[in-house]
């Protein structure tokens, strides 16, 4: 096997060895354990789904997400050829949906690549040195979860300047502490075990045991806490553009369309209904993945 | 016991060190640092910023400024509001019962609903109930809790007109019964998530005790499946649910700032939106260091009480 191993990779080689796999081998191997996990599998469709219409689907509409038509605000669903009907501006609802969960999505995916690679560098060294460094490190972690998340995220967003580049970096910079922990557990667990023993017997150095052969015993874990922290991104990047930290209009994303909504609830519900389950939509995917991939890969963790 | 609690104790002591050098750390990665306020006056010249920075010590070496900022954090003096002048400590008890209010509450409810479904789902594990139960905690998990309060509100408030829409009383009534209709709707949404997640671990909890062998021995000496299932098991496994009471708290305090913000609710949570949009920073960095200290006490209050009721740790 060769040295790089990637999120995913696990995954990937099963598929590729499970193909001529026999009947009576069912379930025994991660990748079919995944598809038997119906709501994994229900996840992994929605997913596809979203990022196929988010990408492809701007260009199939027939209306520009920013183009104005004041005669045609507040227009309710299916009236005058939009779907979902029309804000304030008589902007097209369906046409801001799918540019505005391209960001989203993207976003959450970025922040979780960051939190994740942060997570479990963080979370590698504490976990194979342990003694004071890693008490220091699990302990710094420790602090930082004393605050809500929300509270730090708001703090740092009014900081910087609100673009797309710095939210997901402060998204991350919140949310690659479960990872850490997830990743100092499996490692300290590892590091005990008899090839580590043998690696270092080898003389491999104390890097090469900590990035190629800890790590990729831990993977499983990683990708599951990967997967969960997607969903915590799209979330938290909701939270703050609800809240008017987040991405600025013109630009639309899920979060600041139903800051948005907020004041024409009585009126245009449809402004407030959509977002919100686009959102819950995404969200709820990445949580039946990652709990799919929690069973077939038989990573347990003290995650809920 | 004794040495459990002072081990815990310490350890509390270590996290507040670490929080408070934190929230010091945030507080100059503010644009402009503490001296921000200054720079908004008109009139202020370099050399009289430079002059008020010499006066505040913020031309000492950072460490010394660190220990005289931690210290009077120590006792109690957080500096004043830029808006109104009013020591930070008293604008945030001000706030406090309002959001302790909407926790507490959704709190009650969390535990009640929360370990009840658990505890069925657990009893009845891969029965329809557990089943709908597991993916219903799913999906509450993935609902932003905002967008809930706003699908609240138009229902129940817009279209029914059962429940008012927002604030905490009405101004001219403020009965109890007029607090407690005001409370239901923040409430039941923050309760939400929490509700999920109790319920997730109570299962589990559950699961775990009823695969105990003194189970198996309750049921052997032949008593009733109710006594063994909520004397022996249910017991047992409550035990860690004390715990989780205080791991949940930054989530439940977050919950509580995003729910405050869509019924404007006078919590803690509006004060730090509101502090945010008028960069009062001494108030936000009041309320963080704030949250944080409320959650690492939490957690302490939480272990001790799992330690008075669990002769297991209390032996050791």
């Amino acid at each position: 096997m060769s040295a790089t191993l990637r999120a995913g990779d696990v995954a990937m080689d099963d598929a590729v060895v499970l193909a001529d796999t026999p009947e009576s081998a069912r379930g025994s191997r991660p990748w079919q354990r995944f598809r038997h996990h119906r709501l994994a599998m229900f996840g992994s469709a929605a997913i596809f789904i979203l990022v196929l219409a988010t990408v492809v689907g701007p260009w199939l509409i027939p209306f520009d997400e920013l183009h104005i038509d004041i005669r045609n605000r507040f227009a309710p669903p299916l009236v005058g050829g939009h779907i979902f009907g029309t804000d304030q501006l008589g902007r097209d609802l369906a046409a801001r949906l799918l540019t505005a969960g391209r960001l989203s999505l993207a976003v959450g995916f970025s922040a979780m690549l960051i939190s994740a690679s942060f997570g479990t560098l963080i979370g590698v060294v504490a976990g194979y040195y342990g003694g004071l460094v890693g008490a220091a490190l699990m302990r710094f972690v420790d602090a930082i979860l004393c605050f809500p998340t929300i509270f730090l995220l708001l703090v740092l967003a009014a900081f910087i300047v609100p673009n797309v580049a710095m939210i997901t970096l402060i998204i991350a910079a919140t949310a690659w502490m479960e990872v850490a922990r997830i990743v100092a557990s499996q490692i300290a667990t590892l590091r005990e075990r008899d090839f580590t023993l043998a690696a270092e017997m080898l003389g491999a150095s104390g890097t090469y045991i900590m990035f190629n052969e800890l790590l990729r015993n831990a993977i499983g874990p990683i990708i599951v806490a990967a997967t969960l922290t997607v969903a915590r991104a799209i979330l938290l990047e909701a939270y703050i553009s609800f809240l008017g930290y987040g991405i600025q209009p013109p630009m639309a994303s899920w979060g600041n369309m139903l800051n948005n909504a907020q004041q024409y609830l009585g009126s245009a519900p449809w402004l407030a209904i959509f977002p919100g389950l686009a959102i819950t939509l995404a969200v709820t995917s990445f949580n039946f993945v990652g709990d799919g991939l929690r069973d077939a890969l038989d990573a347990r963790m003290d995650i809920g | 016991m004794a040495r459990y609690l002072l081990v815990r104790i310490l350890q509390s002591l270590v996290l507040l060190v670490l929080v408070s050098l934190i929230g010091f750390a945030v507080l100059h990665l503010a644009p402009g640092g503490p001296l921000a306020q200054f720079a908004l006056i008109p009139g202020m010249s370099q050399a009289d910023i430079a002059r008020i920075a010499a006066q505040m010590g913020l031309d000492r070496p950072l460490p010394i400024q660190y220990w005289e900022w931690f210290s009077r954090l120590l006792i109690g003096d957080w500096g004043h509001s830029y808006r109104d002048s009013q020591p930070v400590l008293a604008v945030i008890s001000a706030h406090l019962p309002a959001t302790l209010e909407l926790m507490i509450s959704a709190l009650f409810i969390a535990v009640v609903l929360g370990v009840w479904i658990g505890v069925m789902g657990a009893v009845r594990r891969y029965s329809v109930f557990d089943s709908l139960a597991t993916i219903g905690a799913m999906i509450a998990l993935s609902i932003p809790t905002f967008w809930f309060g706003l699908v609240v509100i138009y229902l129940f408030s817009v279209k029914l007109g059962w429940l008012p829409a927002g604030s905490r009383f009405t101004i001219g009534d403020g009965s109890f019964l007029d607090y407690v209709h005001h409370l239901i709707g923040p409430a039941l949404v923050l309760a939400l998530v929490e509700v999920a997640i109790w319920s997730r671990y109570m299962r589990a909890s559950m699961l775990d005790a009823i695969s105990q062998d003194y189970i198996r021995t309750a049921q052997a000496k032949g008593l009733p499946r109710r006594i063994v299932l909520l004397r022996h098991a249910l017991r047992n496994a409550l035990l860690p649910m004390i715990t989780l009471a205080g791991l949940e708290l930054p989530t439940l305090l977050g919950g509580a700032l995003v729910t405050e913000t869509v019924f404007t609710w006078p919590g803690m949570g509006r004060l730090f939106l509101d502090s945010l949009s008028y960069r009062d920073y001494p108030v936000v960095m009041g309320l963080l260091t704030f949250s944080a200290l409320l959650v690492l006490f939490g957690n302490l209050l939480a272990d001790l009480c799992c330690a008075l009721a669990d002769p297991r740790i209390r032996l050791t």
